[in-house]
């Protein structure tokens, strides 16, 4: 369970009585095996690339002696933060009367449900709202045989227990994306093996390629497009790790690779088993629970189950932290009487590579499908980081803003950033989104120089919308 | 005059008559392919007054993509933002010349363009020729050089042409860096390259075949620095191969010093008819001719196959139509002998030697003729196949050092004809005009050894003055 949705309840001026059904470490994948430590990661990496950088860190007029690390001095830095994050989330919790609750949870019917070491034995108790986050786990494909060692996934490589020279990442989203960051400024080589026939196909394209031609290209990383990894063995009696190679949409065997070691990044599967789920009648859709647009289960004969909410992974809508959060938040509201659904399409994404991805709504393609089927027309704006003094005071000048939206009435369908603090730059498109509000209400807002801020605010005022925004309240003088 | 020396001149006859080089050979089998085939080149746009040279951002078309008149093609950085550039022409993007994050100058070839999808296939030789032979600096060279040994694919074109013998050096190269033992168990015996990312993006950027190189990493896998040490060894052997070849420049094949060649038959003739020459009184006219006209006309029909050789002989020609006395020559001694044509030979340097082919009756054959006859006549000489006929006749001989960066000499006079005209390289000069400006003029200096029991020293200004004057104002030369 995520921090929000705690803080959130015992604010409401209902005061919720709440308890969380703990199997594993509070905190659960974020702060133990995922955005906590990775984050750590993705910061010693950052900065160790820009040391290594010598050309960047000449142009500066600056000069590095050899930059080196020492691998369990950036493991214990990511290990101590996602220890102490989670001790501080237990804290909060407890100071804030939340009662955490030992043991895997089991349900047993509507408002009634069971903790303890699994099996027949627990203590039952009674809810009057129960909410499942039990999350997901990394997916592991058939055929990949996970040793922990040389052949990993992302929870074992949090650990940073080793640094291979050459590592295979099975999937380019941006687990992958992220790890091949990680792993080349400590100094490993990459290869990508992606399913898809180009790489990081979640992205909007453009992004996608700008990003490629910075993240991939550059770098000591090469990759196979269009291939399955069909069978990886992990490295025994001095032999390495063996690849098959197959291709993705003949099956035909393509190449063997043989490399130090594998990552699994292929994606995250929902955590939904022995939940007793079927005590209730509901039946998970390639493991995810299905909800309604207000989190609510439905069971097996489409039917909303009462009192039964679900969040986060494990119904697969949306799988990020803050949209966990988010979603919980929808649900507390609802649970306090007051009705709400959450627009997911104002939920932002960030991947934190250097320099990092974010976006929010629609990528172009879908944004253009959108328009063909509902008859609107579709416009992009665009700019460089190269425009902006700050980025380019940094001498990071390598960057692109999209926005993707609707001339005729103003509203925003999409933002994408690739560039330095893409990922703290969303928000102010996110924000927009999730009120609705229209470029030409947006455009003169005033952003401080020189802050990257201002790319947002070349984006905006660049577009061309045909509709003019309602005269301004009444200035203020100073 | 001191100026500075340009290698290029405006004049590029297809045989230089340098002493002792086949140079151009190898340029027109290079360019073969172009002329075929309608392969257009996408040129890196300036997109600012200032702007000087251009990054590639990317490409929004690939390699075998349909492009239509308007279409983006590229995407190219400018001060201010990237900018897309349009294509001019429809057709099919058959070859990308200048991959993404790589910059070029404006006005350099980008990209080919190709009309139809079969062409794509002859730009993408094209492609690979004409940055072949980039690494063979110096002069033109035959084309197996040893810089070669770097590609991993032999190209078309170069294969095609034949070895010098300079190639045996060159060859010897390539075999020794070639399919070094790749016996390591990754590889399964030398089947497959097990190669780790940054090895295989060095192994292109320098140009190694993964193939050949030993690999030290875990597993005998070929990693970076196997790579690079690949690389330093190429190039090493590659440079004394290059080395080894270009001295060939200086010196004539087979050449081996301290020691005492006697002449070839042809070797002989030379000398006989310097040495002859010597009893002739001659006399020189210098005069300098601006060029400005007859290069715009030159690059105006040059497509159709003119060279710049016939343009010179044909310009000569009609010159010695007004001053016959210039075509006669002194054969006993005693009498003028006015030639009946007007035949102009134009010294060519080959293999060992020096030939002069006629070009016959120049002023009465047009400039297209002209210049297919020429071009049959220097393949003939080049194989040795030249009839006494194509190579006797000749009334008034021209010889060319342009090309070299020469802007004068003093030609010889071949016995038997009564002046030689040599000529030099045309070269932008600061000049004073009419109207009492300084400009710039492109200006070449012929120079003219004339027979002066025949020709007087007025006769022979008097051609030159005509000569300027049909060049400086060439209309009637293409026809």
């Amino acid at each position: 369970m995520f921090i929000n949705t705690a803080m959130f309840l015992v604010r409401t001026p209902n005061g919720l009585k709440t308890a969380i059904i703990e199997g594993d470490v509070v905190g659960g994948t974020c702060v133990n095996r995922g955005c906590v430590p990775s984050k750590a990661l993705l910061a010693v990496s950052g900065r160790m690339r820009e040391l290594q950088n010598e050309h960047h860190m000449k142009s500066f007029g600056l000069q590095v002696a050899a930059a080196g690390y020492d691998r369990q001095g950036v493991a214990d830095h990511a290990n101590n933060l996602a220890s102490k994050i989670r001790s501080n989330l237990t804290n909060s919790l407890k100071a804030l009367g939340v009662d955490i609750l030992t043991g895997v949870g089991t349900i047993l019917g509507p408002q009634t449900l069971k903790y303890g070491k699994g099996g027949s034995g627990g203590t039952a108790i009674t809810a009057k709202d129960i909410i499942i986050a039990t999350g997901s786990v990394p997916l592991v494909p058939k055929g990949i045989e996970v040793d922990g060692k040389s052949v990993i996934t992302s929870d074992h490589a949090l650990k940073l227990e080793y640094v291979p020279d050459w590592i295979a990442i099975v999937g380019s989203g941006y687990i992958g994306l992220e790890f091949s960051d990680v792993y080349t400024a400590l100094g490993s080589e990459v290869t990508f093996i992606e399913a898809l026939d180009q790489l990081m196909p979640g992205f909007d394209p453009e992004i996608g390629k700008l990003a490629q031609r910075v993240l991939i290209n550059p770098r000591k990383i090469d990759y196979h497009t269009g291939v399955f990894a069909s069978k990886i063995t992990p490295a025994k009696d001095g032999k390495p790790v063996q690849i098959e190679l197959i291709d993705a949409k003949t099956k035909e065997p393509k190449d063997v690779l043989e490399v130090d070691a594998a990552l699994i990044a292929t994606g995250r599967a929902p955590f939904t088993q022995g939940l007793g789920l079927e005590n209730i009648n509901v039946q998970t859709q390639r493991g995810f629970i299905p909800v309604d647009e207000r989190m609510r289960v439905i069971d097996a004969n489409g039917k909303l189950v009462p009192r039964l909410y679900c969040i986060g992974d494990a119904n697969g809508k949306m799988m990020l932290a803050h949209a966990a959060s988010a979603q919980g938040i929808s649900v507390v509201e609802q649970v306090s009487g007051k009705d709400h659904v959450l627009n997911h399409l104002s939920i932002p994404a960030a991947c934190f590579t250097h320099p990092e991805i974010s976006m929010v709504g629609l990528t172009e393609p879908q944004a253009r499908e959108k328009a063909e089927k509902e008859g609107f027309e579709v416009s992009v704006a665009k700019t460089s980081f190269k425009a902006n003094t700050k980025a380019l005071a940094e001498n990071e000048g390598e960057g692109l803003a999209k926005l993707i939206y609707r001339p005729d009435n103003g509203e925003i369908l999409g933002v994408h950033i690739f560039g330095l603090h893409a990922a703290d730059l969303i928000h102010e498109a996110s924000n927009a989104i999730a009120m609705g509000t229209r470029i030409q209400e947006i455009k003169f807002a005033v952003h401080a120089h020189p802050t990257l801020s201002e790319v947002l605010d070349e984006l905006f005022k660049s577009a061309k919308v045909k509709v003019t925004s309602s005269p301004v309240a009444e200035p203020v003088s100073v | 005059m001191s100026h500075s020396h340009l290698l290029r001149t405006s004049f590029i006859p297809t045989a230089p008559p340098s002493l002792r080089r086949v140079a151009a050979v190898t340029h027109i089998r290079a360019r073969t392919p172009q002329i075929q085939s309608k392969i257009r080149e996408i040129f890196m746009p300036a997109l600012s007054s200032t702007m000087t040279e251009g990054k590639i951002v990317s490409w929004v078309k690939s390699e075998g993509d349909k492009l239509s008149k308007g279409e983006s093609v590229v995407v190219v950085e400018s001060d201010k933002a990237d900018m897309d550039v349009e294509s001019f022409y429809d057709g099919y993007l058959a070859a990308i010349i200048v991959d993404e994050g790589l910059s070029a100058a404006v006005g350099s070839t980008i990209a080919l363009l190709a009309e139809s999808e079969e062409e794509i296939a002859i730009a993408q030789s094209q492609k690979l020729s004409s940055s072949a032979p980039a690494s063979a600096s110096a002069s033109a060279i035959s084309s197996n050089d040893a810089p070669k040994a770097f590609d991993e694919t032999p190209t078309p074109v170069a294969s095609s042409a034949t070895p010098a013998g300079n190639a045996g050096i060159s060859n010897a190269v390539v075999n020794s860096g070639a399919l070094g033992s790749a016996v390591h168990p990754a590889s399964e015996g030398g089947k497959r390259v097990v190669a780790s990312p940054y090895a295989k993006k060095l192994a292109k950027d320098l140009g190694v075949d993964l193939r050949g190189v030993v690999g030290s990493g875990p597993n005998g896998r070929v990693v970076a620095k196997d790579v690079e040490a690949a690389a330093s060894a190429a190039k090493v052997s590659g440079n004394g191969g290059a080395t080894a070849v270009a001295s060939e420049t200086t010196k004539p094949s087979g050449v081996e010093l301290g020691s005492v060649v006697p002449f070839t038959t042809m070797q002989s003739a030379v000398s006989r008819n310097m040495v002859e020459s010597l009893a002739v009184p001659t006399f020189r006219v210098g005069y300098t001719i601006t060029t400005d006209a007859l290069d715009a006309l030159y690059k105006k029909i040059k497509s159709k196959g003119v060279t710049m050789t016939a343009l010179l002989a044909k310009a000569t020609a009609l010159a010695l139509v007004k001053h016959p006395v210039v075509n006669s020559s002194c054969r006993d001694g005693k009498s003028f002998t006015y030639n009946s044509q007007i035949n102009i030979a134009v010294a060519v340097a080959i293999d060992g030697g020096l030939i002069t082919p006629v070009l016959q009756d120049a002023d009465k054959v047009d400039i297209y003729s002209l210049s297919r006859k020429w071009k049959e006549l220097v393949d003939k000489a080049r194989a040795k196949q030249l009839q006494p006929n194509e190579y006797n006749m000749g009334t008034f001989t021209v010889s060319n050092l342009g090309m070299f960066g020469v802007d004068r000499f003093d030609a010889i006079l071949p016995p038997g004809t009564g002046a030689i005209m040599a000529v030099g390289a045309s070269q932008p000069t600061l000049v004073g005009t009419k109207d009492g400006r300084i400009g710039l003029k492109n200006q070449m200096q012929v120079n003219v050894t004339a027979d002066h029991r025949v020709i007087y020293g007025a006769d022979l200004a008097a051609f030159l003055q005509t000569l300027s004057k049909i060049i400086e104002d060439p209309k009637d030369l293409t026809f």
